[in-house]
């Protein structure tokens, strides 16, 4: 018997759609977000991440009524992000019955933040998100920074110090994404999912590339991730999370199948 | 089947959305109401005690609002009552967690953290050959070993998984009371039951059918152990 490793399909929603970009752009339609969402329920996802990519702040009530609509079909753990910035938002979204806020760039501008959120709601529903970009030359030790505004901001920060100091703060969980791989459909970036699993205490859920199943195997195996989360290749049909648990099974990991 | 009354405690801890709308998708004719009146949960047929957070701030709020009580009358009303995570945690004697906390004392036992198990961060994780260390919270779909037979197991594999997220654990000398085991490091109480009182460390809301079946389960179940 033991704790299986987790696949969690994310929605990353626009306006109440579900759309996927490569390197966060070239945004496609992929459908309804609760759909979605139920379809993956039922080909057993073990978790669902809602990323809300709408800039603007009149959105966040379709966000709240699609999160309702999701949470009293779907009976797996569901994990929001996107916009969260203060305990009222957090209070909102769980209320909405999310069981889970990942909080992305409020973190990097008030890392107490996540210490008020940890405290208040307990560390079990607090994930940071990270976006996280190499930095380093090809001849140099390997070195990531954190980025904001989707990627397009450089803070200075180090990845990995960074997520070590999430997790002080009252992280219960780290969401990495890597920058460079994010749609690219090339793999995760294995050197920074290793580097901050290590370093870090609570678990970690690899992001951003996955192209094929093999991928997500190496996310756990090579990049010692917790779970793994992908878009695409689930949206548009060339694998369901029954293929990638086979899969990943038939190679000595365990998942719930 | 006639139609229930099932209460689910609120004592301002977090969001019970995800239990109540759990138990009315497989018991679509109960009556399932969300309350933090005591005479209602009295009036109630089953009576669901959950928690989520930290366990000083539950046991407070629960013994501010004179739950404690109410929760004493309902365990011993007959009625079944169905304890979640935390609500697990706060019917043992004592809990270590921020700093040790006094509980209930329903059951003899108390909980224990994950981190403070010695060697516990040597421990490698099996789920894969990736060599890493286990990670606190335990969080994700753990397998259940039901150790006895039980009116709500029924029509659950054993071994099934359901959805488990803690870093404290419960542990008993009372192991009579142990209906479901699980292992992550070492083994732990996944649920105790005694009489008319079923206590789960996971979350049935959360557990897709394994969790579904185990609240309809709770649903029908005459309180009989």
């Amino acid at each position: 018997m033991a704790l299986a490793k987790r696949i969690i399909p994310c929605l990353d929603v626009d306006k109440g759609r579900v759309v996927k970009g490569v390197q966060f752009l070239d945004i496609r339609d992929a459908g309804d977000p609760v759909e979605i969402a139920k379809k993956y329920n039922q080909q057993g996802a073990d978790e669902i991440t809602f990323l809300d990519i709408t800039a603007s702040h009149e959105a966040r009530d379709t966000t709240i009524h699609t999160v309702e609509a999701i949470a009293s079909e779907v009976f797996i753990p569901l994990t929001v992000g996107g916009g969260i910035r203060t305990v009222v938002d957090i209070r909102n979204m769980l209320n909405a019955g999310a069981d889970k806020v990942s909080i992305n760039s409020a973190a990097v501008f008030n890392p107490d933040f996540v210490q008020q959120a940890a405290d208040k709601f307990g560390s079990q529903c607090i994930v940071v998100a990270i976006d996280a970009k190499k930095v380093s030359g090809p001849n140099e030790a390997a070195r990531w920074e954190i980025f904001t505004h989707g990627g397009r901001k450089p803070t200075g920060i180090d990845a990995v110090a960074w997520g070590v100091k999430m997790v002080e703060l009252g992280a219960g969980e780290i969401l990495l994404t890597s920058m460079d791989n994010d749609g690219v459909k090339q793999g995760f970036d294995l050197g920074v999912t290793r580097a901050i699993s290590d370093a870090v205490s609570v678990p970690v859920i690899a992001s951003g590339g996955v192209g094929n199943l093999q991928h997500l195997v190496d996310g756990v195996e090579r990049g010692g991730a917790d779970a793994v989360l992908a878009a695409s290749i689930f949206h548009f049909g060339e694998y369901t999370v029954p293929q990638a648990k086979q899969y990943m099974a038939e190679r000595g990991i365990e998942v719930r199948l | 089947m006639s139609s229930t009354q099932v209460a689910i405690i609120d004592y301002g801890m977090g969001n019970l959305h995800s239990v109540a709308s759990a138990v009315r998708h497989v018991a679509p004719r109960a009556d399932v109401i969300v309350t933090s009146d005591s005479q209602a949960i009295a009036q109630a047929d089953r009576v669901i005690f959950p928690g989520v957070g930290a366990i000083r701030d539950c046991v407070a709020e629960i013994k501010h609002r004179g739950f404690d009580k109410a929760v004493a009358r309902e365990m011993a009303s007959g009625k079944p009552v169905l304890a979640i995570c935390v609500g697990l945690q706060a019917l043992m004697q004592s809990s270590e967690e921020n700093g040790g906390v006094e509980c209930l004392s329903a059951f003899e036992g108390e909980v224990k953290g994950f981190a403070s198990t010695p060697g516990f961060n040597l421990i490698c994780d099996e789920s894969s050959h990736s060599g890493e260390r286990l990670k606190v919270p335990h969080m994700g779909w753990n397998q259940v070993q039901q150790k006895q037979a039980h009116p709500l197991w029924h029509d659950i594999d054993d071994e099934g998984r359901f959805y488990f997220v803690h870093s404290y654990y419960v542990q008993t000398p009372q192991s009579d009371l142990v209906v479901g085991q699980s292992h992550y490091g070492h083994n732990f109480v996944a649920a105790i039951a005694q009489n008319n009182v079923f206590a789960a460390q996971f979350h049935p809301e959360k557990s897709h059918t394994n969790g579904l079946q185990l609240l309809k389960n709770f649903a029908e179940w005459d309180g009989k152990f």
